[in-house]
């Protein structure tokens, strides 16, 4: 395995940077998710390292060797693409096998055998072996997918929104699977999605991306709960962040740092029922089953609660509401986080 | 505005029965969502209230009047599809008013009508604005707006965010539940998205292979499913399975699973297959030296203020729910501690819940989460 070092990448498109003086570095055995909207130069990073992309400017290096003017085959990636792309004529077993007995390569056919087999029950697919590519469902074929890039032992990884095309169930098993296994062989491992849900749990740092720049790179934890952009804020957490003016809530503009416009307060950082509270009226109550979401109107300003569905809530029900101590995160009016110290610790002690 | 009553509906395709002698009722000014996975008879249904589908036995009565063999359009019921289809040569008020002017009312009433649907969508502003311009978000409440003016006896909804981003569909969801709020008419909305069902409905009709499995306002359904496909197809994560060791004669209180035995709510019935499976939720199991129940740390998985944390214990793989201040990590021994109120156990013969104190609500703090 290898670490992936970025240097000022740019790929423009006619008149737009697809990738824009990008510099990213992904350590040896690093699990780094990508992150962001539709357009925000996700996967074309991914093909810039792949060297399905040639870069107009900047240098890319893996293990240290410098690769941008390299040819794809030179490179020694995996890439797992959104859409699968199996040889339909070919069984599970031979499609999985293809990598190991492509020429040159001279693996034996015990250890391909093993290691096929390895990779099947890993990926729960083993029953299917015999089984042509086209007669799998969409989520067998994309396990088959996966599996044939982790076969072989490249230097790096690199992954396209592997798991969108599949049910709720086996994304979350596959999620699960996929960072154990990335663990066990001390992967490096290059991620791409839009689903926060997936950045959140696989990533060692998730890299947040906006219209081909890197806007923020940290520990998932630290995106959550130190975002330095209202842009970043938004990217994770369901509900959505409560981004309020600051005369929305009750205190806030007395506890403002100076320059702030915008105090953002997640869901679950917002009390019902606090006393001195600004009062407003629940005009939404939804039970997702472990958790309740509330919408409160504070005189035309929605903000929403994430409660624990034990805690009873009222359709109408007019109740003071606050935000959790030590819990606002301060913008200022151009969208960037005002740094205080106060957050860290309150949430420490917030959640027992 | 109306009630919907399904008599022993039935419909089959050739050797496929997709919809299986289906009763039950659908209450005025409800918001009653219809979930479960492709194939499973849901929009056969819906399709068959609309008239889309002519049902091969049943009756299907529309504020007590039978409207089983008439057709959808003397029906008086209004059906949302996908809702991105707007009239691109039209603008924002020809859109919505188009219903009304297909049936020739007069100018006066189309205007007033149409403005109404607009405020009430919160797009009044837009009405002369061709469609073309419009963000996703508004389009969307243009083409609902388009079903709403028609003032229908009920709504009938097939998937209608089906086609947008997360994001976006978080945002509609409480946008629909809101103007439902507003307006107050019976809607019937099929889903196969369990987290939209949650979110809107008053209550959700389960399906699955053609029958109904349950009808219960969501937080019943989440947790005292009346199936084990209830169990499992509502909730993420799913509900944990773990096998039981020997039988459980009625009134068993406890329940031995892999090396532990464990308290439960009473049994009221037996299960006599020696494999009883028991069902709870991963926000339901704690991570604890005294868990009754050992394994293993196979994953740890950050969720803002929540970990999921997947356990291999003795009775196989499982997901907890723990706050993320609880340390933990991979390889590590834990304890898993059940919280007794709240397991349920089912039937390996029919799949079926086995009536319990909790299911049946007499349990201490059963009615905990309801407000």
């Amino acid at each position: 395995m290898a670490e992936i070092a970025l240097a000022g990448v740019t790929r423009t498109f006619g008149s737009t940077a697809a990738v824009d003086d990008l510099t990213l570095a992904v350590g040896d055995g690093e699990f780094v998710v990508l992150l962001g909207p539709t357009g925000a130069g996700k996967t074309t990073t991914l093909r810039l390292i792949a060297g399905l992309e040639r870069a107009d400017a900047g240098t890319i290096a893996i293990g240290g060797a410098d690769v941008t003017r390299l040819p794809p085959a030179a490179r020694d990636v995996s890439f797992v693409f959104q859409q699968y792309s199996l040889y339909p004529h070919y069984s599970v077993y031979d499609n999985l096998a293809f990598p190991l007995r492509a020429p040159g390569r001279r693996t034996d056919k015990a250890a391909i055998d093993r290691r096929v087999r390895e990779v099947a029950a890993l990926l729960r697919i083993e029953p299917k072996l015999g089984n042509r590519a086209t007669q799998l469902s969409g989520g067998e074929m994309q396990r088959v997918a996966i599996g044939r890039a982790l076969v072989r032992t490249p230097a790096i990884y690199l992954m396209d929104e592997p798991l969108s095309s599949l049910d709720a169930k086996l994304r979350e098993d596959l999620r699960v699977e996929l960072k154990r296994i990335q663990r066990e062989l001390g992967a490096t491992v290059l991620y791409v999605t839009h689903d926060q849900l997936e950045a959140m749990t696989m990533a060692d740092r998730i890299g947040v991306l906006a219209e081909g720049k890197l806007v923020q790179i940290g520990t998932p934890r630290d995106i959550y709960e130190r975002p330095d952009s209202i842009y970043v804020a938004r990217r994770l957490g369901s509900p959505q962040i409560n981004l309020l003016p600051l005369a929305a809530l009750n205190g806030a503009a007395s506890e403002a740092p100076a320059g702030a416009t915008t105090v953002g307060v997640r869901p679950e950082d917002v009390l019902l029922r606090a006393e001195g509270g600004r009062r407003g009226s629940i005009v939404g109550v939804e039970r997702l089953g472990v958790e309740t979401v509330l919408l409160v109107d504070l005189d035309g300003t929605p903000v929403h609660l994430l409660m624990e569905s034990r805690d009873s809530a009222r359709l109408g029900e007019n109740a003071g509401v606050a935000i959790r101590s030590g819990a606002a995160l301060w913008f200022d009016a151009a969208g960037n986080r005002i740094a205080t110290d106060a957050r860290h610790t309150a949430r420490e002690a917030g959640h027992g | 505005m109306a009630e919907i009553r399904i008599e022993n509906l039935h419909k089959s395709f050739g050797d496929f029965v997709a919809v299986r002698d289906s009763t039950f009722e659908i209450r005025n000014g409800e918001f009653f969502v219809m979930l479960g996975p492709s194939g499973c008879g849901k929009t056969t249904t819906l399709r068959m209230i609309a008239g889309l589908e002519m049902p091969g036995a049943g009756r299907i009565l529309l504020d007590g009047e039978d409207v089983t063999w008439r057709r959808g359009s003397e029906r008086d019921i209004a059906f949302v599809f996908q809702l991105f289809a707007l009239y691109p040569h039209m603008n924002v008020r020809q859109n919505i008013s188009f219903p009304l002017r297909l049936q020739n009312l007069p100018r006066r009433e189309v205007r007033e009508r149409t403005e109404r649907a607009a405020r009430m969508l919160r797009i009044d502003h837009l009405l002369e604005r061709p469609v073309g311009g419009l963000s996703s978000g508004d389009r969307q409440r243009v083409a609902l707006g388009r079903a709403i003016v028609r003032s229908a006896k009920a709504f009938l909804m097939d998937e209608p965010l089906g086609a947008l981003d997360a994001e976006f569909r978080e945002l509609m969801c409480e946008e629909l539940r809101q103007l439902h709020n507003r307006i107050g008419a019976t809607t019937v909305y099929v889903t196969h998205d369990q987290i939209e069902a949650m979110a809107m409905a008053d209550r959700i009709c389960v399906m699955n292979q053609g029958e109904v499995q349950q009808i219960a306002p969501p937080v019943e359904v989440y947790e005292r499913p009346a199936t084990r496909f209830v169990a499992s197809f509502i909730g993420s994560p799913a509900m944990n399975f773990l096998p039981a060791v020997g039988g459980l004669p009625a009134g068993a209180a406890e329940i031995r699973i892999g090396g532990g035995t464990i308290r439960m709510p009473r049994l009221h019935e037996p299960v006599d297959r020696a494999e009883a499976v028991l069902g709870v939720r991963p926000e339901h199991i704690r991570l604890s030296d005294r868990g009754a129940v050992r394994g293993r740390v196979f994953g740890v998985e950050y969720m803002g203020t929540r970990q999921l944390v997947t356990v291999d214990s003795e009775a196989g793989r499982l997901r907890v729910r723990a706050p993320n201040t609880v340390a933990v990590d991979y390889g590590d021994t834990v304890g898993l501690d059940f919280d007794e109120t709240r397991l349920v156990v089912f039937d390996p013969a029919t799949d079926r819940a086995v009536r319990s104190d909790f299911l049946a609500g007499t349990a201490p703090g059963a009615g905990g989460a309801h407000g």
